[in-house]
């Protein structure tokens, strides 16, 4: 048995000649949680969309629990082992809560009526109320319930926490973070919230324009980025040593500089220099966001 | 048991900062040697985080010689933090002196966490170049 749940190598998806996902790589292994980033129109949706075959290809492939995903549906028994819950958190509107859960449930063998439970009463969920009637945080928990229940292995979320309130989005997200441990489900989410992804990923992927710019765990890549606030007393820096240096922003003595791979050269460096003066921040996940796919 | 807090946008990956708690409660007598800790579950429910994350951070202490991992029964405060007592109560009269000494120099609150902030942040750099 592979160890890798979700993987895709070069996945590429075009619509009408513009490619909305070109050449992606993603490796998400057992047991975590993935955070999926991009900004609108970065190819999210259309690689979640991919990945549980609601659309083809045009070229390269995607794997789930090693296993090709291909046609538009994939295989009865591959889809058994997924859970997913949509951005647009679409269910028929017409039917209750207790109506839905009837509905779905003889699908799966496997059905957990522990978790039926558990998260009837976490979300607060009236049996007997129409979906149509539900709010946005009561539609995500039923979606979360039935994406769950069928003892999913794998879940996907595409914007799960979009327009929930705070409290709403905490209990979310606990109930996320348990289910690694307890079930040993694999959880792979798209979000905008980058201190929610900081708080329960593990991994992260950033992808802009339908590739992945940044990917690993997030305790690595933490370590690896510093912000480097340097001082130069005496004017500015020399030309030679900010060539080394990406991500550089400079106002009169001070460069501000997001490093990466070479940041213990560069302070060595510069505090080789006379009259300088440098100090290192820790980096948020939000910051290697914007400094990768921000507008600047 | 509430007192630990993290935060997630700070840019510290959440383990250190979790590793850096223990420590602290360690240090000012809120866990003594051979209270138990939350298990992994628990904590990761309890501050919402990744339970991978938590079982990092109990490693690492482990490693350190802070926490000792019982198979199946969890994490507990290890006998040896005594030793860390001692040696943080000597290290905390060399600093109480020192930032004395520079405070009666003129040296401002600021400046002198400024100082020993650049001291340990040298000595970070100087030590990752040589395991290069």
């Amino acid at each position: 048995m592979s160890n890798i749940i979700v993987e895709t190598k070069g996945l590429r998806k075009v619509f009408e000649g513009r490619p909305a996902v070109d050449g992606l790589d993603l490796r998400v292994e057992a047991g975590s949680i993935f955070g999926f980033l991009g900004r609108n129109g970065a190819g999210k949706t259309t690689t979640i969309r991919l990945l549980l075959g609601f659309l083809r290809a045009g070229s390269g492939e995607a794997r789930l629990f090693g296993e090709a995903v291909s046609g538009p549906v994939g295989g009865v028994d591959l889809r058994r082992r997924i859970g997913f819950v949509s951005e647009s958190k679409h269910l028929y509107p017409y039917m209750t809560v207790r109506q839905i859960i009837r509905f779905t449930r003889p699908f799966f063998p496997g059905w957990r009526d522990d978790l039926e439970r558990r998260y009837l009463e976490i979300f607060d969920l009236p049996p007997n109320r129409k979906i149509s009637a539900l709010s946005k945080g009561m539609r995500t928990g039923l979606m979360l319930l039935l994406a769950i229940s069928h003892r999913a292995e794998l879940l996907i979320l595409d914007e799960p926490t979009d327009g929930l309130d705070p409290a709403v989005t905490e209990i979310l997200l606990r109930e996320l973070v348990a289910l690694p441990a307890s079930e040993g489900t694999t959880i792979f989410f798209s979000s905008h919230q980058l201190t929610e992804v900081d708080q329960i990923a593990d991994h992260v992927a950033i992808i802009h324009l339908g590739r992945t710019v940044v990917s690993g765990a997030l305790d690595d890549l933490k370590g690896q980025y510093q912000r480097l606030r340097v001082v130069f007393q005496h004017g500015p820096p020399p030309v030679s040593w900010l060539e080394g240096a990406e991500h550089v922003r400079q106002e009169g003595r001070t460069v501000s500089i997001l490093a990466s791979h070479n940041v213990e050269a560069l302070v060595q460096q510069a505090r080789s220099l006379p009259g300088v003066s440098v100090e290192r921040h820790p980096v948020s996940l939000k910051e290697i966001f914007l400094e990768h796919v921000g507008n600047n | 048991m509430t007192f630990f807090r993290l935060n997630a946008s700070s840019g510290v990956p959440l383990y250190l900062q979790l590793m850096e708690q223990v420590k602290h409660a360690v240090e000012t007598g809120a866990l003594g040697p051979g209270d138990q800790l939350p298990t992994i579950r628990a904590l990761a429910q309890e501050l919402v985080m990744n339970s991978n994350t938590v079982v990092r951070a109990y490693r690492e202490l482990e490693h350190e010689g802070i926490v000792e991992l019982r198979h199946g029964l969890g994490a507990f405060i290890s006998h040896s933090v005594e030793e860390r007592h001692k040696l943080m109560r000597k290290a905390q009269t060399v600093v109480q002196s020192t930032v004395e000494r520079l405070r009666s120099l003129g040296a401002t609150e600021e400046e002198i966490r400024r100082l020993f902030e650049n001291e340990l942040s040298a000595i970070h750099s100087e030590r990752l170049v040589e395991k290069q």
